[in-house]
């Protein structure tokens, strides 16, 4: 199926966010990154397991009259780091943003270690997650050391 | 300001290079040779959780190089108590002290305490996180015995999951092309991602429950406790415990070369029979933390130690 025709599956918005590529089954995972729940008023677009000639499969999320932020762009890039991000304005697309998984995730998500000096939520230094390796992601506490569970980064985002 | 909080803050060449600082400044740590090279330093002792070697130790290499220390004191009596956040304190402290030694219940706070301050951290111990100074000590101890670090069979016992002491001292004997064994109960065994870690600097890693079996070929075993509180009853602890216990009559099978350590306090994992046996090592080891920490601290502070020590010092 073509690129088109996957695009088509919902209809195009006016303006707003589109995240194309991201990974198949983790759009939901996207949502709840971002914060997107079930009791926002904008209308959110959501496809999955397309066919994609780059990555087998897909998920595309399709964001009306929300433009994302550089730091929903930060915890993307925990989710899905290989994403294409678009925003749309008239229908057109107005900008296309770049999603960079840097060597360290700094004031994303809180490490999840009980014992961590971070817990205390007074301490004023940014939480600090080191990226391990990119593929598979994994993740460090800069303090305490204790790799994180990436599934379980979305609990623990500031 | 750099400090240090986990062994990879040194290279193998610093390493080598502080424990040689350590062997020259051994009639200083012992009181025969007056050495004030650390005159006019201070050094913050904050230990936020008890510690008798090590706290004690750092003051006594402070003041040995003729340096003085303030102590935080009691946690219970100090602001800690009141809420101050770990980086307020290290502020205030950053601005009374030349360097900080601190030890801390929560993992991490070392690097945090390091990120805060201005002044170099020595991290005596975070959780069950790191304790390079005990390290460093410990390695001063393993070469003094062996006259080298690389190589070496040793086997680190007991307590491998919450023992913060093994986990410094295996990324280092890793790097020293040691081999380590992991003797210990399945509950107490090395972290998932320490042994991950030592896998990527190349390590064969040996994990067994069996820690008798490994005597007669080690160089070097190293005890830790077994602390009673980490098992659900009595019962579980008692049978736990008596498996990583050494008596002086385990150790006929041994090299004759082979040291038995222990970071201390030990309950009843070491039973005194082998204090006069060749092997035992340990109050030497509680000694070397003072040169060991005297090195560590002239290294912080940009403060040569010299060659010719003892023409520079003053015998006493």
């Amino acid at each position: 199926m073509s690129q088109e025709a996957n695009m088509r599956r919902v209809t195009a918005i006016k303006n707003g966010t589109v995240i194309d590529h991201i990974p198949a089954g983790k759009a939901l995972s996207v949502l709840k990154m971002l914060g997107i729940e079930g009791d926002m008023s904008n209308p959110v677009s959501l496809v999955m397991n397309v066919p994609s000639k780059k990555m087998g499969g897909k998920d595309i999320i399709k964001v009306e009259d929300r433009e994302l932020t550089q730091t929903e762009l930060d915890r993307l890039a925990l989710v899905a780091p290989d994403a294409s991000v678009a925003i749309i304005r008239a229908y057109s697309v107005a900008e296309k943003l770049d999603i960079n998984l840097t060597d360290e995730v700094v004031n994303v998500a809180k490490c999840a270690f009980t014992n961590c000096i971070t817990v205390n939520p007074k301490e004023p230094l940014p939480h600090r997650l080191i990226v391990t390796s990119r593929m598979p992601l994994r993740l460090r506490c800069r303090y305490c050391g204790k790799e994180q569970d990436t599934e379980a980064l979305v609990d623990n985002l500031i | 300001m750099p400090g240090l909080i986990t062994m990879d803050d040194l290279t193998n060449e610093e390493i080598i290079s502080i424990l040689d600082d350590a062997e020259r400044l051994l009639p200083v740590a012992r009181g025969e040779l007056y050495l004030p090279l650390l005159q006019g330093r201070i050094l913050g002792n904050l230990f936020f959780e008890p510690s008798t070697r090590t706290r004690m130790s750092f003051e006594t290499a402070m003041k040995r190089l003729g340096g003085d220390v303030v102590n935080l004191g009691d946690v219970k009596t100090s602001s800690v108590v009141k809420g101050e956040t770990l980086f307020d304190t290290i502020q205030m402290v950053d601005g009374y002290t030349d360097i900080i030694a601190m030890r801390h219940p929560r993992q991490g706070a070392a690097q945090y305490a390091c990120d805060s301050a201005k002044v170099p951290i020595l991290n005596g111990g975070d959780g069950a996180g790191h304790h390079p100074t005990q390290t460093m000590l410990d390695l001063f101890t393993i070469r003094q015995a062996h006259g080298t670090l690389e190589s070496l069979n040793v086997v680190l016992a007991g307590d491998l999951r919450y023992g913060r002491t093994v986990h410094s001292l295996s990324h280092a004997l890793v790097r020293f092309g040691c081999n380590v064994i992991f003797a210990s109960p399945d509950s107490l065994r090395m972290p998932e991602e320490i042994i991950s870690d030592l896998k990527i600097h190349g390590a064969e890693v040996v994990e067994t429950d069996d820690l008798l079996g490994q005597i007669n070929d080690a160089d070097v075993i190293y005890m830790t406790r077994i602390q009673k509180e980490r098992f659900p009853d009595e019962e579980e602890y008692a049978k736990v415990a008596g498996a990583y216990k050494l008596e002086a009559s385990d150790l006929d099978g041994a090299k004759s070369d082979m040291i038995i350590m222990h970071p201390l306090p030990r309950v009843d994992e070491i039973h005194p029979s082998v204090d006069s046996t060749r092997h035992a090592r340990y109050f030497e080891q509680a000694f070397n933390g003072v040169v060991a920490r005297m090195a560590l601290m002239c290294r912080l502070l940009g403060v040569e130690v010299p060659e010719d020590i003892n023409e520079q010092g003053v015998v006493l």
